[in-house]
């Protein structure tokens, strides 16, 4: 660690802003002109304007990284305040973006990837009518994501992290006419709202709890028992400085919270760790809270559920959103948040927990799915698991590091699989491919080469990341307890395993034997035996009718690849042709792709046990962005213990690898489908992903649809009984006075009024206009008047 | 034989007062009503002087002088009046003051 105190400076860089800005400009064209300028100017006008827009964010975000990378590790903080946008009490809240190496590199992975996807989903989505309204959506999440990262503070970030459930669900539901799809998207954003509600209220408890008693006189917090009192701010008082400078108090800002807690001279963190609220450790309910946003956005038990059928949405959007950058947005929110999390056993335990027990079990579901998309989903999911397992063991730098070789490798498989998709006319049931190795060459490799680098053999990436984590794991001194390290390697090692099998087992299925395609068979036979293809094609369709109403909508939502721009497969105009090579804007991504899965793991990790006499390169590069590294503790059995283990990451692989090529290469062996007779019920268990999606209908949906009949109930019988009781209430006062009003001062009014009238009637009477009457009504006045006189005196 | 006084002057101010009074309630000619203001004008002519006469301080001619003030303003009352009655002539083709009651409600 080159810092000395521990704090982190910011330097203003003006020009931030930029990044985000493209893709949201370009979805505000897209979004408000597109469907004009698609009719007007074609497809080519909207790709052009979002492929444009990540293009030039990506430019941005180089420049930022150059300079960070000019710049001394200790200065590596860029900040761009742009406005305040709201201030009230101690809260104060800032629209303003910051970078630093962790934010950085996010922002690179989020650029650089969604730019390639953006390009490959120019050739995926050619035939969409919506083209249109796909890329606003792609952009607007780019955009998203981009504050989500780059947001130097939690509001900014929330902003982020709302607009990435958004664009989500837009994503997700954006074939809408077919209902499941519609449904996936509903689920997927309904699951991340519970996640959101964790990630609010942790916020609402951190911000609370940053307030406290200060000592002037020694510049410290004074340790309180209970977390009880006002939020600071609530009254005037001078602002708390410690003696290195640091604002203390309730903040916002990454950075400032970072510096508080990091600066031991301010007591904050001591305050933290003996806090308690309600009877519980304070930093582990803040932590825990904000890991339960981060199960709802980053797909782990039990708010996985979402991430499966989010495959409904096209396989571009599978790849940016559902692999590369938004699930991971939980990983980077704790490995942002290091240094709360860092301070709390019982939370770092409950991470690695959650993450190891995900990636057991999203494994071992993703043995026998038979669609290709929902074995990455499963695989991702099971890959985020390990992720957590690296933040929560306190090997920070090692989560994102597999974060970063995540975002290449599975962005790969599902850009693979989309165009294996493509390739057998949006087929995605596993079953009805193989042999496309000889049609589809370039998907063919870079999809071997991802699952190389998935399944963790050496120098691939996976290989670096994944090994690091579960050696960090065995290791790990910061837990609860000091065998769950122990544990957490083994049960993690045996998911990786799992990973190994079943993603070479989707490989042999869908390249290697003979194309079982539909159309494939039809040929076929048509050569060989008329008769017998007339009934294979009709249990064909029983088969497959029931079964795949999904894929048959999609093929009808999508209208076919098969257009001029398609020049590799001329041929397969008609739906029955046979599997055929995409086209150039996507293999040329794959190959992108793949090369950096297979690279970026020995460039960014080269462990510092091979040699090279240094941390790898991306701890060093995130050190600044970690102050907790120093925190945690991890054991160091030394060099042989660590070459053995990265030999049984090896093994791991090779052994997965090895059953998976026995049982599936060329569709072959017998044993999967013995294995599926001998266990059937085993095997419906695991294959119906342990009846979770069920048992959550029947409770949490259930439930809410219970609770909701309840309030429903309530609403219709009680409160607005009472509103109906107010109203009679009312409208019985208002009757009574309106009697007042009509009888009592309408009455006096109109009496008052009658009176006059008929006084006037009366004593018009007496103008007769006959001059000697009021003579008489003068000698009558006179006369009186003398008798009056007469009488008085 | 009583010497004439005051009180017999009064009196006869007070019958040509109610004999004027009289006329002008009676009366439907409206000629014969300003007649009767002449007449109710002389009654307060003769008291006036008779008052001077009696009461006041011997010599001083205050009360002759107002008299003589009433008479002027009683031939300018006179000339208004006709030509009034001359007007309402014209405009009614009659002075009897029973039907000249526009002024009525």
């Amino acid at each position: 660690m080159e810092q000395t105190d521990n704090i982190a400076r910011a330097i203003d860089v003006g020009w931030l802003w930029l990044i985000p800005l493209f893709p949201l400009a370009g979805a505000a064209v897209n979004g408000l002109f597109g469907k004009r300028l698609q009719e007007r100017l074609g497809k080519r006008a909207n790709h052009a304007i979002a492929v444009g827009a990540m293009l030039l964010s990506c430019v941005v975000a180089e420049v930022a990284f150059w300079k960070m990378i000019a710049a001394a590790p200790g200065d590596r903080f860029f900040e761009n305040h742009l406005w305040t946008m709201w201030r009230s009490g101690a809260l104060k809240v800032d629209l303003s973006f910051g970078l630093d190496p962790l934010g950085m590199l996010m922002t690179m992975i989020v650029t650089h990837v969604a730019t390639l996807i953006h390009v490959y989903s120019t050739g995926y989505m050619a035939d969409e009518p919506a083209y249109w309204r796909f890329f606003f959506w792609m952009n607007l999440f780019a955009f998203s994501m981009l504050l989500l990262v780059m947001g130097s503070n939690f509001v900014v970030m929330f902003f982020g992290w709302e607009g990435v459930g958004l664009c989500s669900w837009g994503l997700i539901a954006f074939w809408y006419e077919d209902l499941e799809k519609a449904k996936a998207g509903m689920k997927a954003f309904v699951v991340n709202r519970f996640g959101d509600f964790g990630f609010v209220i942790g916020l609402f408890i951190l911000f609370w709890s940053l307030s406290g008693i200060w000592s002037p006189e020694t510049n410290r917090y004074i340790p309180e028992r209970g977390l009880a009192g006002q939020v600071m701010g609530a009254s005037a008082e001078p602002a708390r400085v410690s003696r290195s400078g640091t604002v203390l108090g309730p903040t916002m800002e990454f950075r400032e919270l970072r510096n508080q807690i990091s600066d031991a001279t301010t007591g904050m963190a001591e305050r933290l760790r003996e806090l308690t609220f309600w009877g519980f450790p304070l930093l582990a309910v803040i932590c825990i809270l904000f890991f339960v946003g981060a199960t709802g956005k980053s797909a782990q038990i039990p708010l996985y559920v979402w991430l499966p059928d989010a495959m409904e949405g096209p396989t571009p959007v599978s790849a940016l959103i559902h692999a590369a950058t938004m699930v991971t947005a939980g990983v980077y929110m704790v490995a942002r948040l290091n240094f709360l999390f860092a301070l709390s056993a019982p939370a770092m335990t409950v991470v690695a927990c959650v993450g190891v027990l995900t990636a057991i079990f999203a494994a071992s579901i993703g043995f026998f799915q038979y669609d290709i998309k929902k074995v990455l989903a499963y695989s991702t999911v099971s890959q985020l698991g390990f992720m957590f397992i690296g933040v929560g063991v306190g090997a920070y730098w090692a989560g994102v590091f597999h974060l970063m070789t995540h975002a290449f490798f599975k962005a790969c498989l599902f850009l693979g699989s989309g165009s294996v998709i493509l390739a057998c006319h949006h087929e995605q049931d596993m079953r009805k491919m193989g042999g496309l190795k000889q049609y589809t060459p370039i998907t063919r490799w870079t999809y071997l080469a991802a699952c190389w680098a998935i399944a963790g053999f050496p120098w691939a990436s996976g290989f670096y990341s994944k090994d690091e984590i579960l050696w960090k794991a065995w290791t790990a001194e910061g837990l609860s307890a000091p065998w769950l390290g122990h544990a957490i390697y083994v049960v993690g090692a045996i998911a990786a395993l799992g990973t190994s099998f079943y993603m070479f087992r989707s490989y042999y299925m869908t390249f290697t034997g003979t194309y079982r395609g539909a159309a494939g068979h039809e040929d076929k036979e048509r050569l060989e035996d008329p008769h017998a293809m007339a009934a294979h094609v009709h249990a064909d369709e029983a088969v497959h009718a029931p079964s795949h109403a999904a894929a048959a909508a999609d093929v009808h939502q999508v209208p076919h690849q098969h257009d001029a721009s398609h020049g590799a497969a001329p041929d397969a105009h008609a739906h029955g042709g046979v599997p055929h090579e995409s086209p150039r804007s996507m293999t040329y991504v794959l190959v992108a792709l793949a090369f950096a899965a297979v690279v970026a793991g020995a460039i960014f990790g080269w462990p510092a046990a091979w040699g090279g006499g240094s941390e790898p390169l991306l701890e060093r590069f995130l050190a600044p962005s970690i102050p907790a590294a120093e925190l945690v503790k991890f054991a160091e059995p030394g060099r042989a213990t660590e070459y053995l283990f990265q030999f049984f990451g090896l093994a791991i692989a090779a052994l997965g690898w090895f059953a998976a090529r026995v049982l599936y290469l060329d569709a072959k062996s017998t044993v999967p489908a013995r294995l599926k007779e001998l266990l059937p019920r085993a095997w419906g268990v695991v294959y119906n992903k342990y009846y979770v999606d069920e048992i959550y209908q029947a409770t949490v949906v259930r439930g809410s649809l219970l609770l909701s009949a309840i309030a429903y109930w309530i609403d219709q019988n009680l409160i607005d009984g009472f509103v109906n009781f107010m109203g009679w209430l009312g409208r019985s006062l208002a009757y009574v006075d309106a009697a007042i009003d009509k009888y009592l001062v309408d009455g006096a009014v109109n009496g008052l009024a009658d009176l006059t009238i008929n006084s006037g009637r009366a004593l018009r009477r007496v103008q007769t206009g006959h001059i000697q009457s009021y003579l008489y009504g003068a000698l009558g006045g006179a006369i009186a008047f003398v008798i009056i006189q007469y009488v008085i005196r | 034989m009583t010497t004439i006084g005051l009180p017999h002057f009064l009196i006869v101010g007070a019958a040509l007062f109610s004999l004027g009074m009289v006329t002008v309630v009676t009366r439907r000619n409206a000629v014969g009503i300003l007649m009767g203001v002449e007449l109710i004008l002389n009654a307060a002519n003769v008291n006036f002087i008779a008052f001077n006469h009696y009461v006041a301080a011997p010599g001083t001619l205050t009360g002759q002088v107002f008299s003589i003030f009433v008479i002027v303003l009683a031939a300018a009352e006179a000339a208004i009046g006709l030509a009034i009655v001359l007007a309402i002539y014209q405009t009614f083709h009659t002075i009897d003051v029973q039907e000249t009651s526009l002024l009525r409600e």
